[in-house]
């Protein structure tokens, strides 16, 4: 039987005195369309971070196909290189990811770091700008792009390298409602196929196209796993993580609250 | 029409910082003499002539040296328009703050006295203080010619093929994505402040709140910074510089190299 592709064992994690994430156990198989689900500050952030060999964890541990994943091993070139290029990470922040001087160079530079010859790179650029829509801001400075360009040079600086594994953080935030739903478009499109995709997201109403499994995490721990539908039916559970809020109104004169959600922008909720 | 108040200077000053930012990568894609030479021959090129420049010890051979400058900037599209206001006037005022000192501290020939303050300037203290700043005018020429010429990607793999250290390439790469993010932060930041205000900000209070920024921009910048590096590492970054197009050394480009390792020799040779 084949080792999976992450497996995190009772990981924790520190920023200082303060944890980020706590006794995290984790099993992600080859293929799996993940969503992490949690608050600001739950701890998704970090946890794709962890996954990317970017955090190493104070505490538990981390395979990657039954390797542990270590400062060392990420030392050696070649499992480096391996790892690089088959583990893609999009940024929350556009513009921590957008550091050369030309859209161009910064799709580019993926692939020049992992030292592809030089008409693999061309080609898989102009493929990534095409699909990503950006080829006509290929010269400008990713500096002045919108925010909307931005996420989307970003998207396709990871794309270039047909990462077998794509960590998506926040994917759809700062961006209009056509880009938006062309990136949720992008990952329905990969189910049943060979790419695993993890996306860490608060937005509940893109959960079911985009994820095969949820996990909630609160305050740096899993606290709830399962399928999607499953997941989002619990409000009291999502309640308790704050990633829904309280709706307040009356029926035939008496007050009353319940956790609220907007699922596929609709409104509509049951009594 | 009233003064524009602190916070509209520093959105100012900032804006005018990353326009200059910009203008540089901008002019590094112009065609021209520097824009069209490798860069590993640019680079040793105008560093000899920056190594002539600080150990001349004569005017004229300082003045040769920074003709030859404004030469090679005009043809390299460089408007001398532009390094007068971006670069020699800066300086100038820089260094002539500097080496004022000289001016009055080194002993020799008394050639006036200044009022009130009754000190004396030298001879030997004016001639130190010009050579000084000629020396600063100059170096800061050829090394603002070689930035503004060079794409900076290519100048830090010109750096790594001079062996200069991994490590010490990795820095100033990162202070190049740094000051892109330390400018729009602060811009930001001001903006943001000038939302929230209305009414001139009091003198004392414009200098409360750019110590209270500062601070805050740094921690901020602080971690943008090791976000863009964690970035970097995430697409396999791993220190060193590759360009899609590799350069080739050409005829011309050792040419180029050797007439300005001439240049340098013979005026070297002649400031001794």
């Amino acid at each position: 039987m084949t080792a999976p592709l992450f497996d995190l064992r009772d990981v924790g994690y520190h920023y200082g005195s303060q944890a980020a994430l706590r006794d995290l156990s984790i099993t992600v198989h080859a293929g799996e369309r993940i969503v992490l689900l949690g608050a600001n500050g739950s701890g998704k952030s970090t946890l794709l971070r962890v996954l990317d060999a970017l955090y190493y964890p104070d505490a538990g541990s981390v395979r990657f196909c039954g390797r542990e994943l270590t400062e060392e091993l990420l030392l050696d070139d070649e499992f480096c290189f391996d790892f690089r290029r088959r583990v893609g990470l999009v940024f929350q922040n556009p513009d921590v990811q957008l550091f050369n001087p030309t859209v161009y160079e910064e799709i580019a530079f993926g692939p020049l770091q992992l030292r592809w010859p030089k008409e693999k790179i061309e080609e898989s650029v102009a493929r990534a700008m095409e699909f990503m829509q950006v080829e006509p801001l290929r010269s400008r400075p990713p500096y002045g792009l919108s925010g909307g360009e931005k996420k989307r040079v970003a998207i396709a600086s990871v794309l270039v390298m047909d990462p077998e594994v794509l960590l998506l953080d926040e994917p759809t935030s700062a961006l209009d409602p056509r880009s938006q739903s062309r990136i949720i478009d992008l990952i329905a499109a990969w189910k049943n196929s060979e790419r695993t995709v993890i996306t860490a997201t608060h937005q509940l109403d893109i959960v079911e196209e985009i994820a095969d499994r949820a996990h909630v995490l609160h305050e740096g721990r899993i606290v709830a796993g399962g399928a999607p539908r499953e997941v989002l039916a619990d409000l009291e559970l999502l309640d308790r993580c704050n990633l829904v809020h309280r709706h307040r109104h009356s029926h035939d004169g008496v007050e009353h609250s319940h956790p609220h959600q907007h699922t596929h922008g609709s409104h509509e909720h049951k009594h | 029409m009233s003064h524009p108040g602190f916070v509209e200077h520093s959105i100012d000053g900032l804006s005018r910082a990353l326009e200059h930012a910009l203008f540089s990568e901008e002019m590094a894609r112009r065609r021209g003499l520097l824009q069209a030479v490798d860069a590993r021959a640019k680079l040793a090129g105008l560093l000899v002539l920056i190594i002539a420049a600080a150990i001349a010890h004569r005017l004229p051979v300082l003045g040769v040296l920074w003709m030859i400058g404004a030469l090679l900037a005009v043809l390299s599209s460089i408007r001398p328009r532009d390094l007068a206001l971006r670069l020699w006037l800066p300086v100038f005022a820089f260094a002539a703050i500097i080496t004022l000192p000289a001016v009055f501290i080194t002993p020799g020939r008394e050639l006036f006295v200044v009022p009130w303050l009754h000190l004396a300037a030298t001879d030997s203290g004016v001639r130190t203080a010009l050579l000084l700043l000629a020396r600063a005018e100059v170096t800061a020429t050829f090394a603002v010619l070689l930035v503004l010429c060079t794409p900076w990607t290519r100048l830090l793999r010109a750096l790594r093929w001079f062996r200069v250290p991994r490590e010490a390439v990795v820095i100033l790469g990162m202070t190049y994505r740094y000051i892109f993010l330390v400018l729009e932060t602060a811009r930001e930041m001001f903006l943001s402040r000038r939302s929230r205000m209305a009414g001139r900000m009091a003198g004392a209070d414009g200098r409360r709140l750019a110590a209270a920024s500062a601070g805050v921009l740094l921690q901020h910048t602080m971690e943008l910074s090791h976000d863009v590096h964690l970035a970097m590492l995430a697409r396999g970054f791993r220190g060193d510089v590759f360009l899609l197009d590799e350069p080739s050394m050409r005829i011309s480009d050792g040419l180029f190299a050797a007439v300005l390792l001439a240049g340098a020799v013979t005026t070297w040779w002649m400031g001794r």
